[in-house]
């Protein structure tokens, strides 16, 4: 049998290692917000001979393309029924990027093409609204923590339940935002409404799945198949550990096919998916379960032994 | 049993049955079949755009001030209207652009956005010798000024909508659909004074300097007491009005300068694309519990199959309006529906390993999956009942948290059916029919 919980050590320092990279990243680089969130310009894109409605998802595809070489990947292009312009927000644009934006697409679609003054644009998300989903999400799992604690109130000390399943929560979000601090810096990756609502579909993953293996301790521990706490977690650990594969595994089938064939505008949505999705199985089986022991043996001091302030257990 | 599993089978066939009738439109003219809603971001809608007209702003804000409140003001009314994740935003220093996915009445939304809603009261004129001025038709003659009293300071003010704490729409016996406005403590105040001078007389209701009605006051509206206003309202003007009045009078007038139709804003062509990547994962998916879970697995893909159906036709049915981020909670009810089927699948080999009949087995399987699968799906349900609750209050409103929260919510409930009810109804039928008794057939080697 592997002794996964003997190995918590290595498992914590892993996610030591992500949470204090995301947390540094987080504190120097921030976040790049999207033009959800900071504005930009807007603009509208003519051509001559005008688009006919049936070519409009090949042209606009072409025009994406286009819009990404240009160096804004970000913009929104939708197409206009009735003038059949394409409608284009994106971050600023100055009339010097205009001129030459309207030359390279001329080159490109081999029509007339006519660019309008961009206009400046405020936030379609207000920060508030970003910052209410923040505390929208604080208490579900307040009330999530109290749920589990309700749902494990045979064991002896409940809340704890509660609380490792939120921590695990927490880690699991802390590294989603961390890798987009960073894909922010080194690629430019930005932030916008999707994202947020990728956040809360991590969350409700993250949750779900631990609440899964902490039933099997449960379980477990009313047998009584192990006096020891440790060898009780570890084999509801290794007893889960197929389903948890399985689950992450059919999961990913879907989230991956999105990831590499789907389209361009919700490649980063996806991506929040994929990689809440890896950090949630990991979460759910090498830090909630293992948590518990910690805290049922009193292990925190001997956890953070290695550090000089902290005083060697006897 | 098992004659309850075959009534269970034809109920679950005959559901299964209205679910795809009422998602696939044979008919349109017909009642049902009128296919899925969807939000600006996957199939667009209709985008407005406002001029506002800052030279007659209150001198005392700037122009961007003046530009955000009246800005705040359209969201509030937008959201109240029930649009799901509209776009507002301001475009160069004058222009703000509405875009609202899926509207039915599109001059009914563009009057609930563009309106002033300036309410106010005015007076009776009166001439020299104090009898009511007529104009050549016969009807009264209002001040142009609007009613005024002194309020708990002493300072003369004017009634206005500023005052108002909250309105809504209500059926009145005899004038029909009327707004009820409830005043705030000031504006009861000087609703008392103002109905008590005009005991008996008629008072003018204007709205944007237009005269709605004039009911002529029967007694004193004491402060604290509600208001009617009436002015042989439809329904929907009667809502709309107090949807206007409760977000407060626009600080600038505005007109509208274009009304376009748009496409996606996730664009129509990466739409297209993500849907096949969508359809690859999807058979991957079910290749993936056919080939490792084989007869199980087979029938869990039918029970997903007919899961999704009944996912679908709730959305149509609402209808609920999904955007990307319903779409997500969707695709994480469906994991979780996958879970609870894998859940269930992974007890069931166990117990086959330890040598149980076929029929133990499933109903073991099922027994020891629940718990886990009761106190994930209800500890989803709280929080999504939580993000519900917040995302749609007035004051937090963030419409993407409350629209990824309800297909989460709908999708996890309709999981736990799948995964109880249906799947377990055709496991049962199939083991107790003995048509196959292969454990191999069940994913485990003997």
């Amino acid at each position: 049998m592997i002794d996964f919980v003997g190995k918590k050590r290595w498992f914590f320092l892993i996610s030591a290692i992500a949470i204090i990279v995301a947390i540094i990243s987080l504190a120097v680089f921030k976040l790049q917000p999207g033009i959800d969130f900071a504005g930009g310009t807007s603009t509208t894109i003519n051509l001559t001979p005008k688009v006919e409605r049936s070519e409009s998802p090949q042209l606009q595809a072409q025009l994406r393309q286009e819009m990404t070489e240009f160096g804004h990947p970000e913009a929104i292009i939708q197409f206009q029924r009735k003038t059949s312009d394409f409608f284009v927000r994106m971050k600023f644009m100055s009339p010097e990027e205009v001129n030459e934006l309207e030359d390279r697409l001329e080159g490109v679609f081999h029509r007339d093409v006519e660019i309008s003054v961009p206009l400046e644009m405020s936030p379609t998300i207000a920060a508030k609204t970003a910052h209410n989903a923040g505390i929208a999400v604080g208490i579900a799992a307040i009330a999530t923590l109290l749920y589990i604690a309700w749902a494990f109130r045979r064991m002896t000390k409940p809340f704890r339940w509660g609380t490792c399943a939120i921590i695990a929560l927490i880690h699991d979000v802390l590294i989603v935002i961390g890798i987009f601090s960073i894909l922010g810096k080194v690629a430019n990756v930005e932030v916008d409404a999707m994202f947020i609502t990728g956040l809360l579909a991590v969350v409700g993953y993250s949750i779900n799945n631990t609440v899964v293996v902490f039933d099997r301790i449960r379980e477990n521990m009313s047998k009584g198949i192990s006096p020891d706490f440790a060898v009780t977690v570890n084999s509801s650990l290794i007893e889960t550990l197929q389903r948890s594969l399985n689950t992450s595994l059919t999961t990913l089938c879907v989230i991956l096919a999105l990831f590499l064939f789907g389209g361009a505008t919700i490649h980063h949505f996806i991506l929040v998916l994929l990689i809440g999705l890896l950090a949630g199985t990991y979460s759910s089986l090498f830090i909630a379960g293992p948590l518990l022991v910690v805290w049922e043996k009193g292990e925190w001091r001997q956890l953070f032994s290695w550090l000089p302030f902290v005083r060697k257990p006897v | 049993m098992k004659k309850r599993n075959i009534y269970l089978l034809i109920f679950i066939l005959i559901l299964f049955g209205f679910a795809l009738w009422s998602i696939v439109p044979i008919n349109t003219k017909l009642l049902g079949p009128n296919g899925l809603t969807l939000g600006l971001d996957l199939r667009g809608g209709s985008q407005l755009l406002y001029k506002a007209d800052l030279s007659k702003k209150d001198p005392s804000v700037t122009d961007s001030q003046a530009m955000s409140s009246v800005i705040e003001k359209i969201q509030r009314r937008v959201n109240q209207y029930g649009t799901t994740e509209p776009v507002i935003q301001k475009q160069g220093t004058d222009q703000i652009l509405v875009q609202l996915p899926g509207v039915k009445d599109i001059r009914e939304a563009i009057s609930l956005i563009g309106k002033t809603a300036l309410l106010d009261f005015r007076e009776q004129k009166l001439d020299e010798n104090g009898s009511p001025v007529l104009d050549d038709k016969g009807n009264w003659v209002f001040e142009d000024e609007s009613a005024k009293a002194a309020g708990r300071d002493g300072k003369e003010r004017e009634l206005t909508g500023e005052y108002l704490n909250h309105a809504r729409m209500d059926m009145d016996p005899y004038e029909g659909p009327v707004v009820v406005i409830e005043w705030d403590s000031e504006g009861g105040y000087l609703f008392e004074k103002i109905t008590e001078r005009n005991l008996h007389k008629p008072l003018a209701i204007f709205l944007d300097n237009e005269e709605i009605s004039a009911p002529v006051v029967q007694s004193i509206i004491r402060a604290g007491t509600a208001g009617q206003i009436e002015g042989h309202f439809t329904i929907e003007e009667a809502e709309n009005l107090a949807i206007q009045l409760n977000s407060g009078a626009l600080d600038v007038p505005l007109t509208i300068s274009g009304q376009e139709n748009v496409d996606p804003s996730l664009g129509a062509d990466s739409i297209q694309k993500s849907k096949q990547a969508a359809i690859i994962g999807i058979i991957l998916l079910l290749l993936f519990m056919i080939v490792y879970y084989r007869l199980p697995g087979l029938i869990a893909c039918i029970s997903l199959g007919i899961y999704g159906t009944f996912l679908l036709a709730i959305f149509s049915a609402f209808p609920i309006t999904l955007t990307l981020s319903g779409i997500a909670g969707a695709i994480l009810s469906l994991g979780m529906a996958v879970d609870a089927n894998v859940l269930i699948f992974e007890r069931m080999k166990e117990e086959l390993r330890t040598g149980r009949t076929l029929g133990a087995t499933v109903e073991a399987g099922f027994d020891r999956a629940w718990t886990a699968i009761r106190d994930s799906n209800i500890t989803t349900f709280i929080a999504c009942a939580v993000l519900i609750w917040l995302g749609t209050s007035a004051t937090f409103h963030a419409s993407m948290v409350s629209g990824f929260a309800v297909t989460l919510f709908i999708g996890v409930a309709l999981s736990m059916f799948t995964a109880i009810v249906i799947t377990r109804t055709f496991l049962r039928l199939i083991v107790s029919s003995r048509l196959i008794t292969n454990a191999a057939a069940y994913g485990v080697r003997t």
